[in-house]
Formats: structure tokens, C-alpha cells, sequence
């Protein structure tokens, strides 16, 4: 019963976004736009933070957005508002049309081709509300901090443990006739403590996210790792500059793979921004790797039905045999480039890469000796050339197994070479984002500390 | 304008429209008081935004948006309840009360205090900046900075342009009695280049702004300077070699750079960090944690800037606050909370991004103040290192105290003689320890140009940063060459 009252419930929000998308356009029309397009976003949910024992935080969210665009012939104006008072609404069509007088004429301009629309929106399983109220999220947030303080005495102080739940309603149209809606919901509990030596404090933290909550990790197995992640960096140390093969651990190894997203993004190639330009159809990566796109994973964090344009997203290759088989562009992009829409208006809708047989233990063996790469600080990535220098932290290791922590020391080489001195990709694949990777070995890159 | 107007301002544009009158918001402090709390406050705001973009040479795209919402903040002990609404009237200002307040169970009753007239600064004039140039006066700006891009260098392919402006009304009641306003004009101009050269290309960028008029870009042809800028940058960058890997000494140059005192203590020193002692600064006031030539302040009095307030988001009158003086560690930023909780005073540091988000300690304009040495002759000491003059961003580890910063402009130094530009590349320190070796600080202090924005915890608040030009005798270079 409570379950059909649920979707009963989804199903009227989502009814009454797609009236109000209907009535923008209608608006925009009568205000004597060629074309329009608006996106409605409704978000509400709670965020509990316990700390030391005690709660410290209830945060009740309710977040809502509308943004229009709209088009006079090839000229496009944009606005939006929190309001949606009718009032409110007319005002911000009224707005983006005014901005559509100043603009200029771009032959790139306009809506998505109609018949990329999506014809059919099919049900991604996205929606699963949790009746979470903040008794019962203080409580689980002390359960998992509490593990993580329990589980090794070396564990000195905590930034806290947090539960979120959050549902999301997001609807689209346009004046192609195209209005689609879905709702999301997003659960993450996570927890961040602090351990102390002779040597000074080290932080670290785990978190788990989930569009179900019944597929988040307990909160005592969230705990206890975020503690015995902290306790392993105690005494870390730093090395002396040389060059190295590095283990790109899975949790932050996605961000490699986003590198590349943004060199074979549809902005940065038109706008000669990216060193990746010229390289569909070249490789770029070894024989083994294979890079796809899945848009239709049901429950998976990444997931969408269509794009910010409307557009049908579907799975396709991006790299295979370590080619590039395609970019990511939205419909802006692609006219500039002379090519289509590849449904990535907003970005890409679950990436993922293909593994190889070893595990992460399986991987530090093979490379022998080299340094494993936990985490990685800054932005020092430049993806008009492709240059790359960050801030590291993690472990040496030597003979297949770690030996003492590291930190204080960047990493730098250039993504063109690194991409193509991936040795292998480890199997321990991190769900728990848009990306989903395991722990990537890269042959060689520079390392500098003392 | 002094605070009482902007206080009567503030009311007709957040609290009128919806019939709202001081009494209402005393009732709903009240409401919130009455359930063990010790302190409650309302934070109302109004937002204008717009931007306009050029690319190609052609204004391609007009964006404008406006926000508005109150948020309902309820504090008992060290626990806060928070909700907010996008809707500012009565009743959803009572449901977000009640949301807040049941951080507590009921309890013995608060009091509310009568409103005490805020004594905040004058540091911009409460212009909208929107209203400041013509539509078409905007583009036209935007078309001028490009071709002057473009004119520069036959190497330059790419150029973008964008100006942005936005007017905040806040509005701040709380049962301490605080009732403050602030009206505050916000404006920068970015312009971002590629240059190309046999079949090598590179980017250079740079912009400005400030709490000012559109204006502010025509006056002295500054955005024609933002122009000239980007492009000297990128053309450096053309001719750039790998950059060192290692630990060396590095001369930093003015302005900007000064992300490193942001990075490496900056955050360190937030109060919020130092009451729960997760700061590697915590409990180390009185300590020597730079040179004797370092003395850093953080600043939200300065007129104009970026990171200025005249009062905080917490309706504190801002100040200059010393963190290091001399060397020595002198005291933290602090937000209501976190300077009740270490018996400390306010400091004006605490800061929301916007009604729908939790204030906390942040940074207003932190800046190291200017020494004694000559800039040309920090530079001549140098027998081997890295002169670095521009920077991207950085971020910090608050608990290790490492913290990174990346260079978009730097130089080597061979026999105290800047050579070849080098790559970009990132810089990494300690922070409790890179101010003692901070062997020479220059008399030629600069702010950044107003372009700083500073994240925390999800939360983006504009800043600003800077420095004189001083010599780091040993950070480490993140290059590739060995």
C-alpha cells in the first residue's frame, strides 16, 4: 500500500513539472520565440551529522529551480528562477527573451534535432524514497561513528559520521513537443575520523551512496574502514624525487578517466582547448582498453533516461582496442563539429572500462615496486596540452607489498603519455559513482619530493 | 549610506512584499527560542544575477537569474537544526522554524532580545551593478576586449570573454538581538585565451573585479588590460619548457600568488576546525609558526574588494583580524558558534554561500603585509630555483596540513637571473612549517585583481588573497624534469 502511494505521489509531481514545462513553452511562443526549451528541478530531503557521540547537524533541505531558454531565430537568451509563482515564471520568459534581443546570430544555435528526441522513457528504477526521519538517521550516523572510534585506539579525534537521503524530481521539454520527467532519490552515509602518532594527525574517511538504501554498506562496515584507512596513514613519509610506476587506487582512479572525458568533450574540441583534438579513429590507449558508456544501468548513480536536450541517451563505445571511437558532445558541440549529438548534453551517464583479471594485491605484485596513490590533491591538469601535476598521498611499495605511507609529494607527466603507458586495470571496481573503475597501473610518470 | 538605511532597504525588498513586519520576526524567533535553544536567527535573501559570454567573436549567450529564500537557524549547545525556504512568507517561515527548533528537545525558554542597531561598515556603495551599463554598452565591452585579444598576436586562435554581476539584499535577525542588512554588488570580467604556434598550443587567462560598478572595467581600460594580459600569458606559455621536480627555493611573486597563505593556513586557522581540534594548528596559538618577517592578516574591511563585507553573514561587523604576527600564531577566524564554544570573541569570519546554507568560518581577504626587501634583489639570491608569478588554485588537507598550489606562470632562476618560462606546474607544502622558511618578504604588497573564490564543504564564497613578493626556501616543484 505504501508503496503505490509513493509512486501515486511521484507520479502527480512529476504531472504537474510537465504542465508547468507545457506553459513556459506556451509563454515563450506567445512572447514570439522560434523555439524554446525548460527544465524544472524539485530536491528535498535531510542530512544528519553526529559527532563525538552527539548530534551536531540536522539539515532539512528543499531545493527547486526552473531555467528557460529561449530562441529568436539562431539568437538565445536564458533565465531562471526559484520562484514558481506564475508571476515569477512569465517574468523569467519575459527575461531570457529580452537577453535573446542583445545576443548574436549563431549558426550553431537552436534546440536538439527532433528525432533524437526520446520516443520512449524508460523506467531506470531510480526512485526509491526512504521513509528516514531524523531520530533514525542521528542513530545510524552514532552506530557508524561510534564503530569507527571502537575499532583502534589510535583514533584520536572525528570529523563526524553523516546520513542523506534525498528524492529529486527533474522534468524537460521543449518546443519540439518533447516534455519527459522522472524522479531520482540519492542515500550516502559517510564517515571522517582523525588518528594521531609522534608525528602529527592524518585524516581519511569512507563513504557509501546508494539510489536504494537497502545497497548501502552497513554503518559499521563504513565505520570501521574510515578508520582503518586513517590509522594506515600514520606515519607517513616522503620520498625522494624519481620516476615511477604508480597505482592510481580505484577510488580516485575515475579521475583519470574524467581527464579524458573533458579532452574528448564536444566544448574543449571545437574550441581547440583540448590535446585530444584530431584523435577520433587514433589510438590512444593500449590494445585492451575499452571505454563505454551505459546510460540505462537501472539503479546505477549515473543513469538518465534522456539528456538536458531531450535527446535519447543509448550505449556506445567511446574507446575500443584503445581507439577513439567517439566524443561527447551535446547538440551545440556536434553542429560545430560537423557531427551529431551523442546524447551527452550535461555530461556522460555511467562510464565505465573494462578489467582485467587481477585484483589490487593482484596489481601491487605485478608492478613490484612502485607507489599506490590513495589520494590526489589540486587541479593541476591542463587539458589543452594535456600537461598533469598533482599533489599526492599513499603507500611505497616494494616486493608486491605496501611498506610505509607516503605524503608530500606530486605526481607529474603528461596524460597523452599516460594514457598510453596503462599496463593494466585491476578488477576491484569502485561502484560508487558515475565512473566505475578499478585500481589503474600507469608505467611510468614523475615523482617529486625530497 | 549608513546601516540603518540599508537595514529599511532591505526590509521593503525582503519583508514588505509579503506583509512581514519586525514583530513577525521577533514571534518566529520566539517560536524557535521556547524549545532550549540558545540561539536562533533568520538570514532573508534577495539575489540578482547575470552574465553574458563571447566566443568566436560573437556574444553568444545571455544568462539571468534571480533567488530568493530565508534561511531558519536554531543552536542549542554545540548542535544546530537548519532549514530554509524558497518562499518568503509567514507560514513557510514558521514551518522552517519549526524544522530548526526540534534540534531541542522543549525545554526552558529562551529569550529573545530587543533589536541592537549594528554599527557595520560603508566598504561599497550598495549599487546594483546590472543597472550600471546598457545591455548593448555590456556586449559592446565584451566585443572591444576581444579584438583586442586578437589584435595583439596573429598567434592568438581562441578567445572568450565573460562578465558577470550580481546584487544580494540579506537581511540578518537573531534572538541575540542582532538586526543587520547589507546590500552587495559583486562584478568581474574574465578573459581566456589560446595562442598557437607550429602546432603547439597554450592557454593564458586573467580577469578582475570587485564590490563595484560595471564601470570598473572601462575606467583606465582595465578590461582591455584583462586582454593584454591573457595573451601575454599564453605567448609565455608557448615558449615554456618542462619544470623542475624536487625541493628547491622558490621566489613567489605578488598578488595572486598569495593562494599559498589561503592554502597553507588559511583554512587552518577557521575556527571551526581549531575548537574540534582537527586543524594541525589547533591548540598552537602562542607558537611560532613563521619566519619573523611573516605577519598575515585576514581582512574583510578593505573598500571595494571582493571579499570585503560590511558586516558578516551572521550580521558581525567585520574586521582585520592578525593570525600571525611576527611568526607567531595569534588567533583563529571565528563564526558565532565556534567563538562561543572557545570563549573567544566574533570576528565577522562567518559566512553562508546563501540562504540555503549553513554559516561557518571562512576567509574574507587574507593577505601577508609587505617587508623590507627589494623584489629584484629576492630574486638575485637565488643561485637555483623557480620564480612563480601566476596560479591557478590550490587546496589543503586541514588535519596532515599538506596543501597544493598550481602554477600557470613560472620561470626558472639560474645564478639569481630568471632564464626560460617552465610548464605549470604544482607546488606542495606543509603549513605549519612553510612560513619558517620564508628567509625574505618584499615591500611591494599587492592584492589579487578579484577573481578568488574559495570552497568549502560544498559551499562557495567570493575571496580575496595576496602578498609581496618572498622567497620559500624549499617547496616542493611538481615537474617533470629530474
Amino acid at each position: 500500500m505504501a508503496e503505490t502511494a509513493v509512486a501515486r505521489k511521484a507520479t502527480l509531481n512529476q504531472a504537474m513539472l510537465e504542465a508547468m514545462i507545457g506553459d513556459i513553452v506556451a509563454e515563450a511562443r506567445r512572447l514570439g520565440a522560434s523555439a524554446s526549451e525548460a527544465a524544472i528541478s524539485i530536491e528535498s530531503g535531510l542530512c544528519v551529522t553526529v559527532r563525538m557521540g552527539a548530534v551536531e547537524t540536522i539539515e532539512h533541505n528543499r531545493d527547486k529551480g526552473l531555467g528557460v531558454t529561449v530562441y529568436f531565430g539562431q539568437r538565445k537568451g536564458t533565465a531562471s528562477t526559484s520562484d514558481f509563482t506564475p508571476d515569477a515564471i512569465k517574468e523569467a520568459v519575459r527575461a531570457a527573451c529580452s537577453i535573446a534581443r542583445y545576443t548574436a546570430e549563431d549558426d550553431c544555435a537552436g534546440l536538439a534535432k527532433a528525432e533524437l528526441m526520446a520516443a520512449s522513457i524508460p523506467d531506470l528504477d531510480l526512485y526509491h524514497p526512504w521513509r528516514l526521519d531524523a531520530e533514525a538517521a542521528i542513530s545510524l550516523a552514532e552506530e557508524c561513528e561510534a564503530q569507527a572510534r571502537a575499532t583502534d585506539q589510535r583514533i584520536s579525534n572525528s570529523e563526524g559520521a553523516t546520513v542523506a537521503s534525498h528524492e529529486g524530481h527533474r522534468a524537460y521539454g521543449n518546443s519540439h513537443g518533447f516534455i519527459g520527467a522522472y524522479a531520482t532519490t540519492r542515500h550516502s552515509m559517510s564517515c571522517a575520523v582523525i588518528a594521531r602518532d609522534d608525528g602529527g594527525m592524518q585524516r581519511d574517511y569512507w563513504y557509501s551512496v546508494a539510489r536504494d538504501r537497502h545497497e548501502l554498506e552497513t554503518p559499521a562496515g563504513i565505520g570501521r574502514r574510515a578508520a582503518q584507512r586513517t590509522v594506515k596513514r600514520l606515519g607517513a613519509r616522503r620520498l625522494a624525487t624519481q620516476q615511477s610506476p604508480v597505482i592510481f587506487a580505484a577510488e580516485i582512479a575515475g579521475s583519470l578517466l574524467s581527464n579524458f572525458i573533458r579532452a574528448i568533450s564536444g566544448g574543449n574540441l571545437y574550441r581547440h582547448a583540448s590535446f585530444l583534438e584530431g584523435q577520433l579513429g587514433k589510438q590512444v590507449f593500449p590494445d585492451f582498453v575499452h571505454i563505454y558508456e551505459q546510460p540505462h544501468l537501472k539503479k546505477a548513480l549515473g543513469s538518465a533516461p534522456f539528456d538536458n536536450e531531450g535527446v535519447a541517451t543509448y550505449a556506445h563505445d567511446l574507446v575500443r582496442n584503445g581507439v577513439i571511437e567517439s566524443y561527447v558532445m551535446d547538440s551545440y558541440a556536434a553542429r560545430k563539429l560537423g557531427m551529431g549529438s551523442t546524447g551527452n548534453s550535461g555530461g556522460i551517464h555511467n562510464l565505465l572500462i573494462d578489467t582485467g583479471k587481477l585484483d589490487l594485491a593482484g596489481l601491487l605484485k605485478q608492478m613490484d615496486k612502485g607507489l599506490l596513490i590513495t589520494e590526489l590533491m589540486g587541479m593541476g591538469v591542463n587539458i589543452v596540452t594535456g600537461d598533469y601535476s598533482r599533489g599526492a598521498a599513499g603507500y611505497w611499495v616494494e616486493h608486491g607489498e605496501i611498506v610505509y605511507p607516503v605524503e608530500e609529494i606530486t605526481i607529474a607527466g603528461n596524460l597523452r603519455d599516460m594514457f598510453m603507458h596503462i599496463r593494466e586495470i585491476g578488477n576491484d571496481v569502485d561502484l560508487r559513482g558515475n565512473i566505475r573503475t578499478g585500481s589503474i597501473w600507469v608505467d611510468a610518470i614523475t615523482i617529486a619530493g625530497t | 549610506m549608513i546601516k540603518k538605511e540599508s537595514i529599511e532597504v532591505a526590509q521593503n525588498m525582503l519583508l514588505v512584499p509579503a506583509g512581514i513586519a519586525e514583530g513577525d520576526l521577533q514571534g518566529v524567533l520566539s517560536q524557535i527560542m521556547c524549545h532550549a535553544v540558545d540561539n536562533a536567527d533568520l538570514y532573508f535573501q534577495l539575489s540578482h544575477f547575470e552574465s553574458w559570454s563571447l566566443e568566436d567573436g560573437i556574444v553568444k549567450e545571455g544568462v539571468h537569474s534571480i533567488d530568493q529564500g530565508v534561511g531558519v537557524r536554531a543552536i542549542s549547545g554545540e548542535k544546530t537544526g537548519f532549514a530554509y525556504s524558497d518562499e518568503i512568507v509567514l507560514p513557510a517561515l514558521t514551518q522552517a522554524a519549526s524544522a530548526a527548533r526540534a534540534i531541542a528537545r522543549s525545554g526552558q525558554q529562551g529569550i529573545v532580545k530587543s533589536w541592537a542597531s549594528q554599527t557595520g561598515h560603508d566598504l561599497y556603495v550598495p549599487l546594483d551593478p546590472l543597472a550600471t551599463l546598457e545591455d548593448k554598452d555590456k556586449i559592446e565591452l565584451l566585443e572591444r576586449v576581444d579584438t583586442e585579444a586578437r589584435r595583439m598576436d596573429p598567434r592568438v586562435k581562441q578567445v572568450m570573454v565573460s562578465i558577470a554581476g550580481s546584487k544580494d539584499i540579506v537581511l540578518i535577525a537573531a534572538s541575540d538581538g542582532t538586526l543587520a542588512a547589507d546590500i552587495r554588488p559583486l562584478v568581474r570580467l574574465n578573459v581566456s585565451v589560446i595562442a598557437e604556434h607550429n602546432g603547439r598550443r597554450e592557454q593564458g587567462v586573467s580577469g578582475g573585479g570587485g564590490r563595484v560598478s560595471y564601470q570598473f572595467f572601462l575606467d583606465d581600460d582595465r578590461g582591455l588590460s584583462y586582454a593584454r594580459e591573457a595573451v601575454r600569458q599564453a605567448l609565455i606559455n608557448l615558449e615554456a619548457v618542462n619544470a623542475p621536480a624536487g625541493t628547491m627555493k622558490v621566489v613567489l611573486g605578488p598578488g595572486w600568488p598569495g593562494v599559498l597563505l589561503h592554502e597553507a593556513i588559511g583554512h587552518g586557522l577557521e575556527g571551526d576546525f581549531n575548537r574540534k581540534g582537527t586543524s594541525a594548528f589547533s591548540g598552537r596559538i602562542g607558537e611560532q609558526v613563521g619566519s619573523e618577517l611573516c605577519t598575515v592578516v585576514d581582512d574583510g574591511t578593505l573598500v571595494n574588494r571582493r571579499g570585503s563585507l560590511n558586516v558578516d553573514d551572521e550580521g558581525v561587523p567585520t574586521q582585520c583580524t592578525v593570525l600571525i604576527e611576527n611568526g607567531v600564531l595569534k588567533g583563529y577566524m571565528q563564526d558565532k558558534l565556534s567563538a562561543r564554544l572557545m570563549g573567544m570573541s566574533p570576528t565577522g569570519n562567518g559566512r553562508r554561500e546563501s540562504y540555503a546554507h549553513l554559516p561557518m568560518p571562512r576567509m574574507t581577504n587574507t593577505y601577508m603585509l609587505a617587508g623590507q626587501s627589494d623584489p629584484d634583489e629576492i630574486i638575485a639570491s637565488v643561485d637555483h630555483g623557480l620564480y612563480a608569478v601566476n596560479f591557478g588554485g590550490g587546496q589543503v588537507d586541514i588535519t596532515s596540513g599538506k596543501f597544493v598550489f598550481s602554477a600557470s606562470e613560472a620561470y626558472l632562476i639560474d645564478k639569481g637571473k630568471i632564464t626560460r618560462p617552465v610548464r605549470g606546474a604544482t607546488l606542495i607544502g606543509n603549513g605549519p612549517d612553510v612560513l619558517t622558511r620564508v628567509t625574505m618578504v618584499g615591500n611591494d604588497l599587492q592584492l589579487d585583481t578579484g577573481v578568488g573564490t574559495c570552497g568549502k564543504e560544498g559551499q562557495s564564497v567570493p575571496v580575496g588573497v595576496g602578498q609581496p613578493t618572498l622567497l620559500v626556501d624549499g617547496l616542493t616543484v611538481g615537474g617533470t624534469s629530474t
